[in-house]
């Protein structure tokens, strides 16, 4: 296997893929009226001057190169977007050289790495493009025979003749192939007949992260390069009124020290760079810096003040988003009704690669490496900041050492530009740990007030959730503050709607200087904890089975899920001194059922003995990248359940570091069971949905074992009633 | 600042460094070997660690001029082709997702089944305990471990 990993410029991608009349390179083209889709070959395309996305390549001896437009950041688009593309195509993964694209959402569409969308976004466009190169060296080679094209197919890299076993190798034939029109319709292949997706094929980029050799952000280096620190106001929109840098001058190594600003969500946010010759320099520099800051103009919260406030909030008016019948009607006339209190902790990303950037501005252009999640959205803040074309701004993305949401920010690829053009060398900037902990953004903290009716049959009569905390849309200076949390309802089954005849979700959006963004899963994250710990005490109320409890809502799709949820985990033979919890979520249109089996050890602690997970992510590439995403998603959601929070005090996070903000470890993981639905459903996202229904699933179990109702998170395994 | 030779996976390199720079930075800034990566910089997260004189440490929190004319192993010292026992099973058991964190994993693995080719679940969390890994890879981790011991033994 040659897989060779570089950061390229269209025009290395042209050499490289040997984009010159010799090569057949296919690519799409978005035209801006349509979604249509046009499958476009390289020199057709040049001369009526379309700019197209090449997306594969392949040379005269026979080399396929494809373009990976998404960021890897663990969760294995490297190896999905190629499985797909060479499945069509009809070559094995080891005949591919896979290649990073560089941001340009112009070309390769939206390229942010989030909303768990790279597959479900752009499979049908994959499929088609590699069938289309095979159709055309299908065709090629039929009319070098003189045959019907129908009796050649396509295996392994070559054309072949049926009938006489004459084969042409796909090199022998791409310089003909390249001057035919790429086929207007085109049959893809039955999922039947798939040889490389739904296998579970190894991951390219294996070899390279057990050996030191992949490249991340951090790793990446220029010649000349100086590395940067920054000391960043310690509250959230601080200003430097001034500073002192005599000790860090005498620090060896210290070269620069300049004030830098970082664009947070449209609001200058400000800092000092200490820039150095080594990191560990700079590092030094910056401990000797002396800052005065102006925070004066906001609030200094702390974590009381902030969920005092949603409280407070959750008891009020609602900016209503989705409703259905009249809850408060309902709820009043209701046999039994269920009331319950939610609330979830802010959190850190702490990505294990902390963030980083390096930049390199010139008198021409400039140009960015980084462990970057939206490519084409820091291509067009740092366009819009610098006022220059895109053609002036390459961002190339390395590999990233976890994203998690937080590395689709466009803050720290700012910073890094500034300090290179200001000292006009390549510089890195580093995060510390510290910095990564304690500027954020950070997940928002929430909190749910739920109330229910149950029927007198135990069915869900109504449902109704009031929610309070920051809106990530509502941080731009301007942002209108009266609209409704479109994400109020994400992670509760579409099903449900269909089915409770009262409802109702509306949020009261809480204002705060804390900046929050997109946590895996975003707001699933939080919401499921509340939406299916309420369900599990309605089923309670109905005195029903927590399984048939839902399935008396659901349709067919759900209920596969359900059933194959029973058989997998023994439900209906579960013994006793044992906790069983179950939870279903939906979000970036896959479905995942959980169930958590708890008991308690001789100490009276908690002990989680199983985890079961059955995702329903429609049509699928890599099982077992699914099952890695949902074996990760789930001690993600573990360590945000039972073992961290960021909390503030005066204005500023608490936990700096991995000593405060505890992360869970080998020996806290549980059996992980992962199980995935076969069926034709549209593809769904994989890296995220499994995140969500972990923790009401693990509650639930500790209900069911303890009759202990956990309504804030996070709490200690340890100590529980 | 101080001139100080560092035996790099049996190669020595001379560096001008501050003595009380750590190791880590010592390895990466100066002798450009990046495999070594940054977590924490306080010895929590196990990163960073590397082999000392075949002991695994954690180089965020050794100073370089500790370090000096030691031998010190680090993930481009194992093999040059994915040859040892622990790279094989990683790459069986598919462990890594994102990877950042599974240099100083593998280091630490190697150095337990160095000193114990046989451990058990319990053996395993005291060696690993010290390192996290945000992705969640843990459960493949205990199993790629587990799958390298028999390896050891097959050859």
């Amino acid at each position: 296997m040659e897989t060779t990993l570089k950061n390229i410029s269209r025009r290395n991608f042209i050499k490289l893929s040997g984009l010159t009349g010799t090569a057949l390179t296919l690519g799409f083209s978005f035209s801006a009226s349509a979604n249509e889709l046009d499958i476009w070959n390289a020199s057709a395309a040049e001369s009526s001057g379309v700019e197209l996305n090449a997306w594969i390549s392949i040379d005269t001896n026979g080399k396929v190169t494809l373009l990976n437009h998404r960021s890897e950041m663990g969760q294995g688009s490297f190896q999905s977007v190629p499985q797909m593309i060479a499945e069509e195509l009809e070559v094995a993964l080891d005949q591919v050289n896979i290649i990073f694209a560089p941001g340009n959402g112009r070309k390769y569409g939206s390229q942010v790495t989030g909303g768990s969308s790279t597959i479900r976004g752009s499979y049908k466009k994959l499929l088609r493009l590699g069938a289309s190169a095979r159709e055309m060296l299908i065709e090629t080679a039929a009319k070098k025979w003189g045959v019907n094209k129908s009796e050649c197919y396509a295996e392994n890299g070559s054309v072949i003749h049926r009938a006489s076993g004459k084969k042409f190798h796909y090199g022998e034939l791409v310089t003909e192939a390249a001057k035919l029109e790429p086929p207007k319709e085109i049959a893809l292949k039955n999922p039947k007949d798939y040889k490389l997706i739904r296998k579970p094929l190894p991951r390219q980029d294996t070899p390279m992260k057990v050996n030191g050799k992949a490249v991340f952000g951090l790793d990446f280096k220029l010649p000349g390069m100086l590395y940067a620190v920054v000391e960043r106001s310690p509250r959230f929109q601080g200003k430097v009124i001034k500073w002192d840098d005599t000790e860090t001058k005498k620090v060896p190594g210290v070269k620069h020290v300049l004030k830098v600003t970082r664009d947070e969500f449209g609001n200058m946010r400000e800092g000092v760079a200490v820039v150095a010759d080594n990191t560990w320099a700079a590092m030094q520099g910056r401990k000797a810096l002396k800052i005065e800051w102006d925070d004066t103009a906001f609030p200094h919260h702390s974590t009381e003040e902030l969920y005092a406030k949603m409280r407070e909030q959750v008891k009020g008016e609602m900016i209503s988003f989705r409703t259905m019948g009249n809850t408060t009607s309902a709820f009043a006339k209701a046999e039994k009704k269920v009331e319950a209190t939610y609330e979830t902790p802010y959190e850190s990303h702490s990505c294990m690669e902390p963030l980083n950037c390096v930049a390199h501005v010139t008198d021409d252009k400039i140009e960015i490496w980084g462990p970057i999640q939206g490519p084409d959205w820091i291509q067009q803040n740092i366009c819009s900041h610098f006022k220059l074309p895109p053609e002036k701004v390459i961002v190339n993305m390395t590999f990233l050492g976890g994203g998690f949401g937080r590395k689709a920010f466009t803050d720290y690829p700012y910073e890094a530009v500034m300090i290179s053009k200001e000292i006009k060398a390549p510089v890195q900037v580093i995060w510390t740990r510290e910095d990564d902990m304690t500027i954020g953004p950070f997940r928002p903290g929430m909190v749910y007030q739920c109330k229910g009716a149950v029927t007198g049959s135990g069915r869900i009569g109504s449902f109704e959730t009031k929610i309070s905390g920051q809106n990530m849309d509502m941080q731009n200076p301007g942002a209108d503050k009266t609209s409704y949390n479109g994400s109020d309802t994400e992670g509760f089954l579409e099903g449900y709607f269909e089915s409770i005849p009262h409802y109702s979700f509306g949020d009261s959006p809480l204002d705060s200087p804390v900046p929050v963004m997109w946590w895996r899963s975003v707001y699933s994250s939080t919401n499921a904890f509340a939406f299916e710990s309420f369900i599990d005490e309605m089923a309670v109320q109905a005195g029903k089975d927590p399984i048939d409890f839902r399935r008396q809502h659901l349709g067919e799709r759900y209920q596969l899920l359900m059933n194959k949820l029973e058989q997998v985990t023994g439900w209906k033979e579960r013994g006793k001194n044992t906790g069983y919890g179950v939870a279903i979520t939906e979000c970036f249109s896959s479905i995942v059922g959980e169930v958590v089996k708890v008991s308690k050890t001789a100490e009276g602690k908690i002990k989680i003995d199983k985890v079961w997970a059955v995702m329903d992510c429609g049509w699928y590439v890599n099982p077992d990248i699914i099952k890695a995403q949902v074996e990760g998603s789930i001690v993600m959601a573990l360590g945000a359940a039972t073992k961290h929070e960021t909390t503030f005090k005066d204005g500023k996070a608490v936990e700096r570091n991995f000593d405060a903000y505890k992360m869970p470890r080998i020996q806290d993981i549980p059996e992980i069971e992962v199980h995935i639905m076969d069926n034709e459903e549209k593809a769904g996202g994989v890296g995220e949905p499994g995140l969500p229904p972990f923790t009401p699933a693990l509650t639930n179990a500790i209900f069911d074992l303890t009759g202990t109702r956990i309504r804030r998170l996070p709490f200690s395994l340890d100590k529980i009633g | 600042m101080a001139s100080i030779t560092l035996k790099l996976n049996n190669k020595n390199y001379t560096i001008e460094a501050d003595p009380k720079m750590p190791l880590l930075w010592a390895i990466r800034d100066l002798a450009g070997l990046t495999g070594t990566k940054y977590g924490c910089g306080i010895a929590q997260c196990g990163a960073c660690t590397v082999h000392l004189e075949g002991v695994p440490v954690r180089s965020c929190s050794i100073p370089v001029s500790s370090a000096a004319n030691k031998n010190i192993t680090t993930i481009e010292g194992l093999s040059t082709d994915n040859s040892t026992a622990v790279q094989r099973a990683w790459i069986l058991e598919q462990v890594p997702q994102c990877g950042y964190c599974q240099s100083g994993q593998i280091m630490a693995a190697s150095a337990l089944l160095k000193r114990n080719p046989n451990p058990t679940d319990k053996d395993i969390d005291a060696a690993m305990q010290g390192h996290i890994c945000r992705c969640g890879t843990y459960p493949r981790i205990r199993k790629a471990i587990k799958t390298a011991a028999q390896l050891m033994t097959q050859k």
